[in-house]
C-alpha cells in the first residue's frame, strides 16, 4: 500500500501482484487505472511495454486484432524463469488457438467451435450433474474436513474434459501435475521442460491411438477433421490437444474451488444461495467478474501502430490487458469491490474478448453452475474448517485460486 | 429493428445464443451463428442489443 506510484510519464511501473486481501486485485490497481490508465510498464526480461487497466481500453485491446496473440517472445510480464532458443526449438512451431491469429487462428478454432455450441453444452447438463452429484455424495460418506480441491472442484471438471476429448481419467494425476508445473510462475527449467515434454510425448501417443482406434470424442474428431481442405498435422493436433486438456480443467478447478471460499468466507452468500438457487446462474457470472482468475491480464504484442487509451503503441511492443483490473472499474461496475448477485451488467471479461474469447466458457457456465447449485442444496450448513486467511493461495500460477480448502459441515 | 451478422468474423463463442435464443443460433457443424429471424419484434430489441454488446468478434449489427 506504500509503494509509490509515481505519475511521471516516463517511469515505467512494474506490475503490482501482492493482494492485500485474497480475493481482491492488489489494491494499487485502483490508483493506476484512475491516475494512469495507460502507462508504461517495465517487464522483467528489460523490455519496456504498456499495461492497460481501464475496461474500456483492455476490451478495445482485445477486439484489437493488430494486438496479436502469436508472441515472437516468451515475454511475460512476471519474473518467469528464462528459457534458451535451443530449449524453446523443439516446440517453437507449436501451433493452437492461444497463440495465432487470423486467418490461422480462424481455420483452428472453427474445428472446435461446433463442439462447444450453447446447445451441446446444454446436453451434457444431464451427464456433468451426476458427474457432480457423484462426487458430492462421495464427499458427504467421506472422512471431514475434507479438502475440496481433492474431492471436487479438481475432479469434476477434469472428468469432464477427459470424457469430452476422449483422455483416460486414469491416467489424471500425470496431466494434473505436468499442468500445475506449466501454470506455475516459479517452476525451474529443468521442471517446465520436463513437463512440456511429458505433456507433448503424451498427447502424442494419444493422438497416434485415436488414428487407428477411432473413439467418439473430440480428439479423434480432431485427428479426422478436414480443415479447409487442410487436415490438422500432428504437432497441431498435439499442441491443440495439450492446450483443451489443461485449459479445460484448471480455469474452473479454481473458479469452483475459489468460489466457494469466497461465498463461505462472507456465510450470508452462502445462506443466499442455499435459499435462492434461482440466484445461481448471476452468481456465477458475479463471481467470474469479481475473482477474474487470469490473474495476471492477457499479454499481446503490437504487429503495427495502435492507439489506444490516448497512448501509441509502437510495433514491437508488448501490452498487458489487465483483466481483473478492468473487472474492478467503477466507470464500468459501480461500487466494484462488492459481490452483487443483482448486477445487472454482465459484460465483464473473466472469459476475455475478441476472438480468442475463452472457447469453453459455455462449458465452464454449466460445470459452475451445476456445482454451486449441488453444493449449497446438499451442505446448505458448509463452512471453513480453518480461518479464511490461513487457506493457501495460489499467487504464483497464472490462474489464480486456493491451494487447498478444508471444509466442515453438521449432518 | 433489423439484425444482420457477419459470419466471417463471428467466433462461435455462443454469447447471442444465450442471450437472444429466439433470434440467434449457432450451426452445429462449426457454431457460427445464424439468425432465426432478420426481423427483430419490439419484445426483443433489448436482448439483441445486449447480444452485440457482449458479441466478442462484433458479428452482430442492428439497424
Amino acid at each position: 500500500m506504500t509503494e509509490a506510484i509515481s505519475t511521471t510519464p516516463h517511469t515505467a511501473l512494474t506490475l503490482p501482484t501482492r493482494r492485500h486481501d485474497p480475493l481482491d486485485p492488489p489494491p494499487e490497481f485502483d490508483r493506476i487505472r484512475q491516475e494512469q490508465p495507460a502507462t508504461r510498464l517495465a517487464f522483467p526480461d528489460g523490455h519496456l511495454g504498456w499495461l492497460f487497466t481501464r475496461y474500456e481500453d483492455v476490451r478495445a485491446g482485445l477486439a484489437d486484432t493488430r494486438l496479436s496473440s502469436h508472441l515472437p517472445r516468451r515475454t511475460s510480464p512476471v519474473r518467469i524463469t528464462p528459457l534458451t532458443e535451443e530449449d524453446i526449438e523443439p516446440f517453437a512451431n507449436d501451433r493452437s488457438l492461444i497463440n495465432t491469429d487470423p486467418p490461422d487462428h480462424t481455420r483452428l478454432r472453427r474445428l472446435l467451435t461446433g463442439q462447444f455450441t450453447v446447445r451441446r453444452m446444454r446436453a451434457l447438463q444431464p451427464r456433468i450433474d451426476q458427474i457432480v452429484s457423484d462426487h458430492i455424495d462421495a464427499m458427504a460418506r467421506g472422512p471431514r474436513p475434507v479438502d475440496l480441491v481433492t474431492v471436487l472442484a479438481l475432479p469434476v471438471p477434469s472428468l469432464v474434459i477427459c470424457e469430452l476429448l476422449g483422455v483416460p481419467y486414469t491416467d489424471r494425476a500425470d496431466f494434473q501435475r505436468h499442468s500445475a508445473t506449466l501454470l506455475d510462475v516459479t517452476s525451474t527449467r529443468e521442471e517446465i521442460l520436463t513437463a512440456i515434454r511429458s505433456i507433448r510425448e503424451y498427447m502424442g501417443e494419444l493422438v497416434r491411438s485415436k488414428r487407428e482406434h477411432p473413439t467418439d470424442d473430440i480428439l479423434t474428431g480432431l485427428v479426422h477433421a478436414d480443415a479447409g481442405g487442410q487436415p490438422l498435422t500432428h504437432d497441431e493436433l498435439v499442441a491443440i490437444g495439450v492446450l483443451l486438456l489443461i485449459a479445460g480443467h484448471e480455469t474452473t478447478a479454481n473458479m469452483i474451488a475459489l468460489g466457494t471460499l469466497t461465498l463461505l468466507r462472507d456465510r450470508t452468500r452462502w445462506e443466499q444461495l442455499s435459499a435462492e438457487p434461482q440466484l445461481i446462474p448471476r452468481a456465477v457470472e458475479e463471481l467470474l467478474r469479481y475473482l477474474s482468475i487470469v490473474q495476471f491480464g492477457l499479454v499481446r504484442y503490437a504487429k503495427e501502430r495502435v492507439e489506444l487509451g490516448g497512448v501509441v503503441i509502437q510495433p514491437g511492443e508488448y501490452v498487458v490487458l489487465h483483466l481483473p483490473a478492468a473487472n474492478r472499474d467503477p466507470d464500468k461496475f459501480p461500487d466494484p469491490h462488492t459481490l452483487d448477485f443483482h448486477r445487472t451488467n454482465t459484460h465483464h471479461l473473466a472469459f476475455g474478448h475478441g476472438v480468442h474469447q475463452c472457447l469453453g466458457q459455455q462449458l465452464a457456465r454449466v460445470e459452475l453452475t451445476a456445482t454451486f447449485t449441488r453444493l449449497t442444496s446438499r451442505f446448505p450448513n458448509l463452512r471453513l474448517a480453518t480461518p479464511p486467511d490461513h487457506v493457501p493461495m495460489r499467487d504464483t500460477m497464472v490462474v489464480y485460486g486456493v491451494r487447498e480448502l478444508l471444509v466442515d459441515w453438521d449432518d | 429493428m433489423r439484425v444482420t451478422v457477419d459470419q466471417d468474423v463471428c467466433c462461435g463463442s455462443g454469447m447471442c445464443v444465450l442471450t437472444a435464443p429466439d433470434i440467434f443460433t449457432q450451426r452445429d457443424t462449426d457454431g457460427i451463428v445464424e439468425l432465426r429471424t432478420d426481423t427483430v419484434p419490439p419484445s426483443h430489441e433489448d436482448q439483441v442489443r445486449e447480444a452485440a454488446l457482449l458479441c466478442p468478434s462484433g458479428a452482430i449489427t442492428t439497424h
